[in-house]
């Protein structure tokens, strides 16, 4: 495959692997206590098992897994929103099929789905306003759901939404942003991060200017990184790099991609369609400062909070998380999943207690999926 | 003596109404005229069951061999194949995979009102030539049909029927260290084919399902590799289900290579494009054989030799264990687990 291979060249790995070898002792990483270095995004996360690059970097060096993998870090209390919308008389409700396992407080997407609830999976909030064109007399609602990535397409499909007069397509936002929770992880007193591997295709829309904070007033490197086995070993020296050489920058791999200032034009329809709310909930880290987003009161006619009269509210997001779930600690850092005492037992990609077991870009899922030692460890 | 009246048979035409399956005239026609004609069990007398005599190897010590399958795919037709296909070749593939020689097959009709008798042609007639193509005989079979809704489009269930010869003992039981896994040809073009025909990806491709019946290609093997431990046809969940499964009842592990296996640019592609892993799609005309390492070599040309196996591949070796873990060793240098497929494979987000 043209334009993939090359990322994947097992030689060049080599050399990448032999200069995160000599770079690791210089930037301060010992056995004893390794250099903690985190992706922030669970494509990232995903790669890494997939290549099995965790268990060919040295010793001292360990990845974290950080909390961006959106069907993750939602609150149960969203999912049983989405449930109620989708159980009233008349509603087709679409959805991204990753959410469809999510636990919500009491059963799943796909639980209510067996239930008998109309709910659909679509690959793009097009394909919802679509299905509201054909179903004229249904209310369509999308569950929106991610980070920046995803943001724009909801962006656009809305504002197409009212330009058509679709006024039987809502959306259900629950969009959220990558800079507000690494600023909470890093405000943490618990945190001992060393550095950070960027999110490509969130930053290929927000560029790398909203990062700079994390040099400038935490005093730790980013490199924004793509998705092959290659970007993310050049990505990784680049930041053993600045840590042997005592610089904290942001800096970016994924040139090819990303724009240091992003993509302007849908920046502006982000802009233009939603605005921060002043928190959001995260599973597992709690409410966090502007971390989401909610539709503008402009737009509040495709807005189903407003429709259906399911407001976020802060009383209702109150974390109900099942007892002994350690998906918080994971997500910071503290622990390794296999030190979670649900993991690989009560808590199963058939069955997820947790919402990192969900996802396949979930740090415990991919742990589990493609872990070497698993049982062992979690035995 | 009056000779009894026998009404002239009309071809039926337009769609199939509940009239069909009322048991009557329209029945009758319905049944005479697409069915018996298009699988050709003309001439004699049509009896409530089949009436089959035992073959040679049943005869001297043989054992009879029979299995079962539904089939409900959407689309009922699809770029290389087509729900009769599925449902003969199928069921002619889990047979052959167990060793067996497959003989006859039976054929259930569940029909949702309202299908076009043309197209129920057009299954019927694909049957035929799949049953053909796998040296088998359709030697008896029912029609249902249903209200609109009770069933989408067309369901259709096969059973067959074959002999392992004398001698003849396949089982995952039977597979230890050391033996070689070898597959038949690339992967996951049944389950790329489906979801692009299907339409809800938006994206043009030219992937073919790969079903095929496998009953001479296994032929061949066994004859060359009679050492031939197991085999195993590797349907929904891919390739990665089938080898753990095997793992799991053998109680031992597999090292795959994952540079080895046979995968093409456009399913590499597909899979890319929509984050599937091609070890979890779907394939209708692939197996996989575990040979002792003695025979690998005789069964990889036997394969080869076959029109079903021209890009047979030895994708890995078993092992010790631990008991039921399937690893990959990455083309990149790593290793991984290849777990049991959950859920469906679902498309990321992000």
């Amino acid at each position: 495959m043209k334009y993939i291979d090359e990322f994947r060249d097992p030689a060049l790995a080599k050399n990448l692997f032999r200069r995160i070898e000599s770079l690791v002792g210089p930037a301060g990483g010992t056995k004893e206590k390794p250099l903690q270095i985190m992706e922030i995004c669970g494509g990232h996360t995903h790669a890494i098992f997939r290549y099995g690059l965790d268990k060919l970097v040295p010793a001292e060096l360990e990845f974290v897994h950080g909390p961006g993998c959106p069907v993750c870090v939602l609150p149960m209390s969203r999912v049983d929103d989405c449930i109620e919308i989708a159980a009233r008389d008349n509603v087709i409700f679409c959805t991204f099929g990753d959410a469809m396992r999510v636990p919500g407080t009491r059963k799943s997407l796909m639980q209510a789905k067996a239930e008998g609830c109309d709910i659909r999976m679509v690959y793009s909030p097009l394909d919802a306003l679509e299905l509201a064109r054909r179903n004229p007399d249904r209310d369509v609602v999308f569950f929106g759901l991610g980070f920046e990535t995803t943001m724009p397409a909801t962006a656009v499909t809305i504002r197409k939404a009212a330009a058509d007069g679709q006024t039987n397509f809502s959306v259900f936002c629950n969009h959220i942003l990558v800079p507000p929770p690494l600023r909470a992880l890093l405000s943490d007193p618990q945190m001992r991060l060393d550095g950070f591997v960027g999110p490509g295709h969130v930053s290929m829309i927000i560029g790398t200017e909203p990062y700079r904070f994390i040099a400038e007033e935490f005093g730790k490197p980013l490199v924004v990184a793509g998705f092959e086995p290659l970007d993310l070993l050049q990505a990784i020296v680049m930041v053993l790099q600045q840590l042997a050489e005592g610089r904290a920058e942001i800096e970016n791999q994924y040139a090819r991609v990303v724009p240091a200032n992003g993509n302007p034009h849908a920046m502006a329809a982000i802009e233009a369609v939603y605005e921060p709310r002043s928190s959001f909930d995260w599973r597992g880290l709690g409410e966090i400062d502007r971390s989401g987003v909610k539709i503008r009161g402009e737009y509040a006619a495709y807005d189903a909070e407003v429709k259906f009269g399911v407001g976020y509210g802060a009383g209702k997001a109150a974390g109900r998380e099942p007892e002994g779930c350690r998906c918080g600690d994971v997500v910071k850092g503290l622990i390794k999943p296999p030190a979670c005492p649900k993991f690989g037992g009560e808590c199963v990609p058939e069955r997820p207690l947790g919402a990192l077991m969900v996802s396949s870009e979930g740090a415990c899922a991919a742990y589990y999926q493609y872990g070497g030692t698993r049982r062992e460890e979690a035995a | 003596m009056a000779a009894p009246i026998v009404p002239a048979r009309r071809k039926p035409k337009g769609k199939v109404t509940l009239a069909h399956g009322g048991g009557g005239k329209a029945m009758r026609d319905l049944v005479e005229g697409v069915f018996v004609d298009a699988f050709g069990m003309g001439g004699a007398p049509l009896e409530d069951q089949a009436r089959l005599v035992p073959p040679e190897a049943l005869l001297s010590g043989g054992r009879l061999a029979m299995t079962t399958d539904g089939f409900v795919v959407d689309p009922l037709f699809f770029p290389g194949g087509d729900i009769g296909k599925l449902a003969v070749w199928g069921t002619v593939n889990d047979l052959a995979v167990g060793g067996a020689v497959p003989h006859w097959l039976s054929v259930s009709m569940i029909i949702e009102e309202g299908l076009d008798i043309e197209v129920l042609e057009r299954v019927a007639h694909s049957m035929r030539e799949a049953a053909d193509l796998a040296g088998v005989r359709i030697v008896t079979g029912d029609t249902k049909v249903v209200a609109r809704g009770g069933a989408d489009k067309l369901f259709v269930t096969t059973a067959g029927v074959g002999v392992i010869p004398a001698g003849r003992d396949l089982g995952a039981h039977l597979v230890q260290p050391g033996d070689v896994a070898i597959v038949n040809g690339y992967l996951g073009r049944h389950g790329a084919a489906i979801l692009a025909a299907r339409g809800e990806m938006m994206l043009e491709t030219a992937i073919e399902s790969d079903c095929a019946p496998l009953n001479g290609l296994m032929e061949a093997v066994l004859s060359a590799a009679p050492g031939t431990r197991c085999a195993r046809d590797a349907t929904r969940g891919g390739l990665a289900s089938l080898l753990n499964e095997v793992a799991a009842a053998s109680g031992t592990g597999f090292a795959i290579e994952e540079a080895r296996l046979p995968l093409e640019a456009e399913i590499r592609g597909f899979c890319e494009v929509l984050g599937f892993d091609p070890l979890y799609l779907a394939n209708e005309g692939r197996l996989a054989v575990f040979v002792p390492p003695g025979e690998a070599e005789a069964a990889l040309a036997a394969m080869r030799d076959h029109e079903h196996g021209r890009e047979a591949a030895v994708i890995g070796q078993v092992t010790e264990g631990p008991a039921g873990r399937v690893v990959m060793n990455t083309a990149f240098g790593g290793s991984r687990i290849v777990d049991m497929l959950v859920g469906d494979q679902l498309p990321r987000i992000c």
